[in-house]
């Protein structure tokens, strides 16, 4: 055991794959063929575990339904696009068989009312998070740059950022709810409250990591570009514009990607009590539902929130990459 | 010739939580138009301290700085500073460094094309028209000082305040700037304020060399006026009795006459006025 632990740590900037290739292609393989096995031997285990676990709605799904699943899925999907088409088209005939009859009559177009699919959720899912992360982006980073610019203001925000910081999201849902059904009121809202309640909810989770960062960032500002604005008389607006800005925006990516990460694990939370159409709802409908499929669907859609949340991260790097001028920052 | 800059009997003092320390002790210095001035002495004797009261990035405790019969209240592009760690911003190019400085400080004498070509021009003074395109992390340190001095010459400052341009680059890199310095000096004859360690690079470029005391409450301790003709060849000079002289003098002043005599206690107490000297920095 010991003979192995070394190994792997000796072994650790060394390659793995030893044949006689060419290094560029044993790079290759290293870095494909190395997750593979992770992959693999994962799989292993889970099959071997969930086989092994029996519940009142069956076995523990394995790889094998949630892959099955995964599939039907798709399908209902697109099963559920192909009844949207012929609902409309139906519709348009009908419509239109009546005007031929009575050119007076003004048609009636009613919305196809299907139920929804895990792809549609998906997109809904997606859509809220991101609102309400650019809400909170919106809100943050500028009380971010006052809190890093003025000391006083720091101190006197600084206890509540920090009393608000470890609350979790769902001890808000409950205000949330209740404030938005009293506040928002209208006879045709432009979006659904359960959409509002969990949006807002992921806002007051995504606020406080962007403020903390970008005033961490500003505060701690390079003091000689502060003397460069000075000697320049550069205005106020245009010392935050030219310097402030750009010096802490690696700070401010460092929160934007702590921000995500915490409202996509928020919304699914969120969308299970608020009951907004999206990932959250889906897993609790079938849990509810209690089905024999249930649990293998639930699996899969923990899969699908693991990769979206991964890849949510991936995009928010690259738009670091793209647009932070510190390309030595730690990108991990 | 006349007075440009008027040094007037400066005190600094810093406040502790030990009580105030005293760093400038009636410091008293008149520039002429066109000098090129050095301030020698050794670390921590509060030469930074001086010319950042110049630039106006500190307020003196007593007495004050007078330019061209105003006094000097608060930092500004007439007196242009080259930082010793060039402290360019990162994220602009050499030539965006140099915009910066050029739009805030011709914003409304210059137009559009007479700007871009006043930041190639002063880009090219330093040698750095083939760069100008690059940030300041792809380009060496001496590049990176000499956008710096650009940036500076640029704001066509009435004075020019450097603060160890050099001292942090290497010796041959360090020879090279200084006679693009002298060269440079030839062409625009800038009135300038430049701290040093480097007894060489004193004598080499100044027309005073300034001497400071130890610290605390430094002070001028003597004031040597280089007489040696313009252009002025390191080579040819390194054979000359005169420049020896001037060297001497100051070796002799800053190692005989302000030899820092430092028990362990007091090296203690050095480190420690430098260190509330950093922390008012950042203050």
């Amino acid at each position: 055991m010991t003979s192995l632990i070394a190994q792997l740590i000796t072994k650790k900037n060394e390659t793995v794959i030893n044949a006689n290739l060419p290094p560029f292609l044993v790079n290759f393989l290293q870095a494909v063929t190395l997750p593979l096995v992770g992959i693999l031997v994962f799989m292993l285990i889970w099959s071997a575990a969930a086989n092994s676990i029996d519940t009142s709605l069956g076995k523990f799904p394995g790889p094998k339904a949630v892959s099955e699943q995964m599939v039907n899925l798709i399908q209902e999907h697109v099963e559920s696009r192909e009844k949207e088409q012929a609902f409309y088209e139906r519709q348009e005939k009908r419509n239109a068989a009546r005007i031929a009859k009575d050119p007076d009559y003004v048609p009636k177009i009613r919305a196809y009312t299907g139920k929804e699919t895990f792809i549609d959720q998906i997109g809904t899912s997606l859509i809220t998070v991101m609102s309400g992360f650019i809400l909170a982006a919106v809100i943050a980073i500028p009380l971010g740059i006052a809190v890093g610019l003025s000391k006083p203001l720091n101190t006197a925000i600084n206890p509540i950022i920090q009393v608000f910081k470890p609350v979790s999201p769902l001890a808000w849902l409950p205000l949330v709810t209740m404030v938005v059904s009293a506040l928002y009121v209208s006879d045709d809202p432009l979006v659904a409250k359960s959409f509002l309640n969990s949006m807002i909810t992921v806002t007051l989770c995504c606020l406080w990591p962007m403020v903390i960062n970008t005033s961490v960032g500003v505060a701690s500002l390079n003091y000689d570009w502060v003397n460069v604005s000075r000697v320049l008389r550069l205005p106020a607006l245009k010392h935050v514009q030219k310097i402030v800005l750009p010096a802490s925006i690696p700070a401010i990516f460092t929160g934007m990607r702590l921000s995500l990460g915490i409202a996509w694990m928020v919304l699914i939370a969120a969308e299970m009590l608020a009951q907004n159409p999206g990932l959250g709802k889906f897993v609790w409908d079938e849990f509810q539902n209690g089905s024999s499929q249930s649990l293998s669907r639930i699996m899969t859609a923990v899969i699908v929130i693991g990769i979206i949340g991964f890849l949510l991260d991936r995009s928010m790097l690259q738009l670091q990459k793209w647009l932070s001028w510190d390309k030595s920052s730690e990108v991990r | 010739m006349s007075v440009l800059l008027d040094i007037s009997k400066i005190d600094m003092v810093f406040p502790t939580p030990k009580g105030d320390f005293t760093a400038l002790k009636e410091v008293d210095l008149k520039i002429n138009k066109g000098e090129f001035i050095s301030l020698i002495g050794h670390s921590g004797c509060g030469k930074s301290t001086v010319l950042n009261v110049v630039a106006g990035l500190y307020q003196a405790s007593k007495g004050g700085v007078i330019l061209n019969g105003k006094h000097v209240t608060e930092p500004g592009p007439e007196r242009a500073v080259v930082f010793q760690n060039h402290s360019l911003l990162p994220w602009l190019t050499a030539y965006q460094n140099v915009e910066l400085a050029v739009d805030q400080v011709f914003a409304k004498t210059k137009s559009a094309a007479e700007k871009k070509e006043w930041i190639e021009h002063n880009l090219k003074l330093v040698h750095m028209d083939h760069a100008m395109h690059k940030r300041p992390d792809e380009i060496s340190g001496g590049m990176k000082q000499r956008v710096g001095i650009a940036r500076a010459l640029a704001m066509q400052p009435e004075i020019l305040l450097m603060d160890e341009p050099f001292g942090a680059l290497d010796a041959l890199t360090r020879a090279h700037m200084q006679d693009s310095l002298m060269e440079i000096q030839e062409e625009l004859n800038n009135t300038v304020i430049m701290i040093t360690h480097d007894v060489d690079e004193a004598v080499l470029l100044s027309d005073r060399i300034v001497m400071m005391t130890n610290g605390p409450a430094a002070t001028i301790g003597e004031i040597l006026d280089v007489e040696l003709e313009r252009p002025r060849d390191r080579l040819a000079l390194a054979q000359d009795t005169r420049y020896n002289h001037y060297r001497s003098e100051v070796l002799t002043f800053l190692y005989e006459k302000q030899r820092k005599v430092e028990s362990i206690e007091v090296k203690d107490k050095s480190k420690k006025a430098e260190k509330q000297d950093k922390t008012s920095d950042v203050a």
